[in-house]
């Protein structure tokens, strides 16, 4: 047998899940699309006491438009958010940086929650959540907090869930009418975690001048870097080249990447500031068609 | 399919926090068995079911050795756990051949443009290629590439599995 032993739960409900981590505390584990627990559990770096598996609580399992807003369960599978038809215009980024997720096998499992509760820092799926405004779901016994993407990613594999809460629900804000995003990533191969990835949308006004954005890169810190900067430089002016050249080189001064097998700090600043303005002027053009 | 295995097995068992009974339909075939929560589905598969095709390499989800169809869909039978196929049907690769053992266009056309080597890769392979192909016709090698892309190969450098791959999307009525 592979994992250390543990007890294993499976609730259908969430209120149900919610009762077994408070009986358990921190020894417990929620167990998802198990893509990244699995092999923790098989590598035995993590041995948790129980695991609480979620996967039949199917009240989780849903992607849908609420007054504007892009509602996703979080144990709806990569694969089926990234095949919605819901998820067009700005919110086409969910769908692009989830192509970028692993492999097909991967996103047949692996969840919505399960990605931005386990927090890597090369992950996609934070950094399209962070860069469209996404707020995170959080419940617990006490009831239900909602809570940005800034405060949710607190660093490396690190979140604002407490131990005994659950990610239930993921809320992507509605975006104007003209709005356009774009995902690029630089990996080793097809389907690895990326070195660096940036997830942009930008939003214009008639007069062509940006009215709203987001940026946020994948890679270069311990969880997705937003560019507030950028943005707010680019919000009431026309995108031109110079100025998204401008803004990057000043953004890009800032980081800090980490050095790792994958890249070092110097090769990733590299990759951001040729991929962030490319991503930017990709938004803006699938804005204006 | 025609092959029973191991119906000696025990089926008992109630279920506990460590122990689970679960009814799996692989192959067309449903079995009944008493299993650890701890056992993974590939382990399940080739231990207590003994359909050993489906190959264990790396047992963290990279190399798509173990690759088997849960309700029609490619996973990673690695990082499954055997209770949670309760209920489900598995397609192995056992399962792709005809009732007559015949090879499936996609076996023979891998047969015949040597698309494997030492054959570890090759049920993961296999299995993943008819997921895929039966979505998509005429596919690009780039497309193929990408499809192919979570399941390593260390002997053949992917070429002719890539041309074994367009053998099958010609031959391979769907
Ligand atoms: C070969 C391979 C390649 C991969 N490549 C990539 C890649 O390129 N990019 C990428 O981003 N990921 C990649 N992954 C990881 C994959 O995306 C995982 O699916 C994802 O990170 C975790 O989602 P999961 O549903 O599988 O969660 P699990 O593995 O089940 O859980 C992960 C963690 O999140 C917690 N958790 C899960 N759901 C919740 C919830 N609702 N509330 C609170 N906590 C929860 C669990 O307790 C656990 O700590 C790869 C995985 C593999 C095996
Ligand atoms: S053994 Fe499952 S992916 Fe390698
Ligand atoms: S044929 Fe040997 S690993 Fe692919």
């Amino acid at each position: 047998m592979k994992p250390a032993p543990y007890d294993y739960y499976d609730p259908t409900t969430v209120q149900e899940a919610i009762g077994l981590l408070n009986e358990f505390g921190d020894e417990a584990k929620l167990l998802a699309g198990g893509q990244s627990l699995v092999p923790m559990l098989n590598f035995r770096l993590a041995r948790p006491s129980q695991l609480v598996d979620i996967n039949n609580v199917t009240e989780l399992d849903y992607v849908r438009r609420d007054d504007g807003v892009l509602v996703i369960g979080a144990l709806t599978r990569h694969r089926s958010l990234e095949q919605s038809e819901l998820a067009d215009g700005a919110w086409a980024l969910l769908p692009e940086a989830l192509h970028n997720v692993g492999h097909v096998h991967i996103r047949n499992r692996g969840t919505v929650g399960g990605s931005l509760a386990h927090a890597d820092p090369a992950a996609e799926l934070p950094a399209a959540v962070s860069a469209l405004g996404g707020r995170m779901v959080l419940r617990g016994k006490d009831g239900e907090r909602e809570v940005t993407a800034d405060t949710f990613f607190e660093g490396f594999f690190t979140t604002a869930l407490a131990p005994n809460e659950i990610l239930t629900e993921i809320r992507i804000p509605a975006w104007p009418a003209r709005s356009g995003s774009a995902f690029l990533e630089v990996s080793r191969r097809h389907g690895d975690f990326a070195q660096v990835a940036v997830a942009a949308a930008i939003a214009l006004g008639d007069d062509g001048r940006v009215i709203q954005g987001g940026l946020a890169v994948a890679g270069v810190g311990g969880e997705p870097v937003r560019a507030s900067a950028v943005i707010d430089g680019l919000v009431g002016e026309q995108p031109t080249s110079q100025l998204i050249g401008e803004l990057t080189e000043e953004f890009v001064a800032e980081l800090t990447p980490p050095s790792d097998l994958h890249g070092s700090a110097d090769y990733r600043r590299q990759l951001a500031r040729h991929l962030v303005p490319r991503a930017l002027d990709e938004s803006v053009r699938r804005a204006l068609a | 399919m025609s092959r029973k295995v191991d119906e000696t097995a025990v089926v008992a068992g109630a279920d506990s926090t460590t122990e689970r009974s679960i009814t799996v339909t692989v192959n067309g075939e449903r079995f009944e068995r008493t299993v650890s929560v701890r056992k993974s589905l590939v382990d399940f598969v080739r231990e207590d079911l003994r359909l050993t095709g489906s190959h264990v390499g790396c047992e963290h989800g990279v190399c798509g050795a173990c690759t088997v169809l849960v309700d029609d869909e490619p996973v990673r039978a690695c990082l499954m756990l055997a209770v949670q196929a309760n209920g489900k049907v598995l397609m192995t690769v056992e399962g792709i051949a005809g009732e007559d053992d015949e090879l499936h266009p996609v076996q023979q056309a891998f047969w015949e443009n040597h698309g494997l080597q030492c054959g570890f890769c090759t049920p993961g392979i296999l299995l993943t290629t008819y997921d895929f192909l039966q979505e998509k016709k005429n596919p690009t090698s780039g497309e193929i590439r990408e499809a192919l892309s979570g399941n390593v190969c260390r002997c053949t450098g992917y070429q002719n599995i890539v041309r074994s791959v367009q053998a099958a999307d010609q031959e391979w009525e769907r």
